[in-house]
């Protein structure tokens, strides 16, 4: 519609009558304005008293306040990092980050793991098959009927109970598995890798690009050009000549058993590995759920109506149950994976220093009690939104779209 | 418990924001009237350390922190049994002090600058002075502190061990991996079922720790002491009438041990004309009043719980820890009291 079409309806529509405020009681929009006034007043009052009260206390028990310690060295050490962290030199605010991190490390995985098994246990709850449903059933109803805490201390329990290093399993001499952990061999980060790495980016981006071409083309002329082919030469040929070009430098890092430990390599550590176990296998139990009833929510006759079409069984699970399924399960499996990032905070226990954990303990060192609550706060809500804002994205575009 | 962690800083958190400070009158002291108004002391402890509190198979609890919380009680109220036990955690501990929760804090807490110059607290007397060292099991074969380049040390997070640990190891140019947990029985656990090389905390507490093992010959303790820990009894800053009382408490009880009164004859010393007995003992001289107490606060502390050396041998002699600096000083140790007078 351009903006010079007026409606004619509206062209000589008249505006409703201004309405004059009543000082009095009697008039509803007086009554609503004094109510919002007293009410907001109210809300300021309380924030008032509580922050200045806490101000009064805070001075009169000589606890020093304010966000200032954040600069200060932590001293205090953390045993999993993934940016560089040294307890004599780095900061509180360091410390801090490398909570974030650590809590953004087990949530991020837990979240992917736990929705490709609960989706896997979810559909075969579903499956004709008597044992492969019954298995299905029993893990839903024993996993989600244990408390998550009981399981993680299970699951410590249960890897600490492993050989110790000396006595390691290992596969070849390469991948140890002991009380200590996983240990597997790394490939020496090098410049070459990070630039195969830029290239690998570069080429996912043209795959994208490609195949979105390759759709247009189909729509004009009926026939779709072959995205593999390209998809192949950009995904792998591109960061493997980049590499090559760069000199191909290939070391491996082999872990090895040196005094009390292994050095060298990778680490999945027993922390890490119990909680991420526990939160995934635990939060799985209920994504099951959820797919299972996104995808009985699909009428029947969908199906049948799809399978007359002449569909196979997958293209009617991939183009048609699963788009419609996904409405109902999307909702609530934001809950979800807000759930297993606030159950991450569980870690304390076991001893995976998460945000809450390192905040904890930052909290004891400095006293700033306050302070220290407030990041764990404002950290969880940031994340937990985020979540959010993504899924809420995500739902709406795969929302009904109604004509 | 130990593991709501967060519930418990919010709440916490929360007293702070809402609790209004109370009112000085009466005694000068806000802490000691709040106290004699509640019929009962309310200290801090661990309540699950061998030797410094832990519940006997009666429930009461045992251990020199606890009779340190007594002897204030004694000297209050005449009465040692007018406690309160509060089982704190490393983490809750001075919150629940700076809250008002509790009114004194008895939990192996060590003495240092920032904890008196940030926290809001005081530490009013020492009832062990401590060091952090290193359990290790024998079959790891190490013999000293120093060949412990690349160990997986077991600590307590939000202790001064983890601190002290650090400094170490930085000084030494060694790497270490910690495992941090919070709650005492798991952080043992873990290093019993071998996730760490050493636990680390107090060489007090090792040492009670592998006395209280069945298989206790398979621990070694290091030599190397790392760290000064005096570990003592904290008191809330700006209640200056409080801390001394607390500070004098302790002090009587070293004194009597260096005049070599004692619960056992403290009756008979009611005779003697030593001057400092007579003293101590409220005979003479109004120091009681001086500290807003009975006269015979001294007394009751000594006739009810005992005389340092007492309270040490009932709770530390018995699980074969050598007294060493924990003397008093004319024994060659650290206790040391100023005259009462």
């Amino acid at each position: 519609m351009s903006g010079q079409t007026i409606d004619p309806r509206l062209a000589n529509a008249r505006s409703a009558p201004k309405r004059k405020l009543n000082i009095s009681w009697a008039d509803p929009l007086f009554r609503s304005i004094v109510w919002q006034v007293l009410i907001v007043g109210v809300v300021i009052a309380i924030g008032w008293f509580l922050i200045t009260n806490t101000q009064r206390n805070l001075l009169v028990r000589h606890i020093a306040t304010g966000l200032g310690f954040l600069s200060n060295t932590s001293g205090i050490p953390i045993a999993e990092t993934l940016i560089p962290y040294e307890p004599s030199v780095s900061t509180w605010g360091r410390a801090v980050v490398e909570g974030i991190l650590n809590t953004l490390k087990v949530a991020v995985v837990g979240i992917v793991l736990s929705t490709i098994l609960g989706t896997i246990i979810g559909i075969g709850r579903l499956s004709k098959n008597w044992l492969v449903a019954k298995v299905a059933a029993f893990y839903v109803e024993t996993l989600r009927d244990i408390p998550v805490l009981l399981q993680l201390l299970f699951w410590y329990g249960i890897l600490q109970s492993l050989p110790a290093p000396r006595a390691a399993m290992k596969i070849g001499n390469a991948v140890f598995l002991s009380g200590r952990g996983l240990k597997f061999p790394l490939i020496e980060w090098q410049d070459a890798h990070s630039w195969a790495l830029v290239a690998f980016l570069l080429g996912l981006i043209g795959t994208i690009a490609w195949n979105a071409t390759a759709n247009k083309k189909r729509d004009e002329t009926g026939v779709k050009p072959g995205v593999w082919p390209a998809a192949v030469g950009l995904l792998i040929g591109l960061p493997v000549l980049v590499w090559a070009a760069l000199g191909a430098p290939f070391v491996v890092d082999y872990p090895a058993l040196k005094g009390f430990n292994f050095v060298g390599g990778g680490t999945v550590t027993p922390e890490y590995f119990a909680l991420l176990l526990g939160l995934t296998l635990y939060t799985a139990a209920y994504i099951a759920e959820i797919v299972r009833s996104g995808i009985q929510a699909v009428p029947k006759g969908q199906w049948e109506a799809a399978g007359a079409l002449g569909l196979r069984p997958g293209s009617v699970l991939k183009l048609i149950v699963l788009p419609q399924a996904m409405r109902v399960i999307i909702p609530p499996m934001t809950s979800q994976f807000l759930n297993l990032t606030k159950n991450s905070s569980l870690a304390v226990a076991i001893g995976y220093q998460d945000i809450v954990s390192i905040s904890g303990t930052m909290l004891n060192q400095t006293g700033q009690a306050i302070e220290g609550v407030g990041i764990i706060m404002v950290v969880f809500l940031t994340i937990s939104l985020s979540i959010s804002l993504v899924m809420n994205w995500y739902n709406a575009r795969i929302a009904l779209v109604e004509r | 418990m130990r593991l709501n962690l967060t519930l418990t800083g919010t709440l916490l958190a929360a007293s702070l924001l809402a609790a209004a400070p109370a009112f000085a009158q009466g005694s000068g002291s806000a802490t000691l009237d709040a106290v004699k108004a509640r019929g009962v002391l309310v200290c801090g402890v661990a309540g699950a350390v061998p030797g410094f509190s832990l519940p006997d198979s009666q429930g009461v609890m045992r251990g020199l922190d606890a009779d340190s919380c007594r002897n204030v009680a004694a000297a209050v109220f005449g009465d040692p049994s007018k406690v309160k036990f509060a089982v704190t955690t490393t983490q809750n501990r001075f919150t629940a002090l700076q809250s008002g929760e509790i009114d004194l804090l008895v939990r192996s807490t060590t003495w240092t600058l920032s904890r008196e110059g940030d926290l809001g607290l005081l530490f009013a007397g020492v009832n062990y002075y401590d060091g952090t060292g290193f359990l290790v099991k024998k079959a790891l074969n190490v013999k000293s502190a120093k060949e412990m380049d690349g160990a997986t040390i077991c600590v307590q997070p939000g202790t001064s061990t983890e601190l002290a640990i650090s400094d170490y190891y930085r000084v030494n140019k060694m790497k270490f991996t910690p495992i941090l947990i919070q709650d005492l029985a798991e952080i043992q656990n873990a290093f019993l079922s071998g996730r760490c090389d050493a636990y680390s905390t107090d060489s007090s507490a090792l040492a009670t720790f592998r006395a209280t093992q069945t298989n206790k010959d398979d621990f070694l303790l290091l030599p190397e002491i790392i760290s000064k820990e005096p570990l003592g009894y904290v008191v809330r800053k700006g209640d200056d009438k409080w801390f001394d009382i607390v500070r004098w408490t302790y002090f009587a009880t070293v004194a009597a041990e260096e005049m070599g009164v004692d619960s056992k004859n403290v009756d008979t010393m009611l005779a003697s004309t030593n001057p400092d007995i007579r003293r101590l003992l409220g005979l003479e001289g109004t120091l009681g009043k001086s500290l807003a107490l009975d006269s015979k606060w001294a007394y009751n502390v000594i006739k009810q719980v005992g005389n340092f050396g007492e309270t040490w041998d009932r709770n530390i002699s018995v699980l074969g820890v050598p007294r060493g600096i924990n003397a008093v000083w004319t024994k060659g140790g650290l206790h040391y009291a100023p005259p009462l007078r």
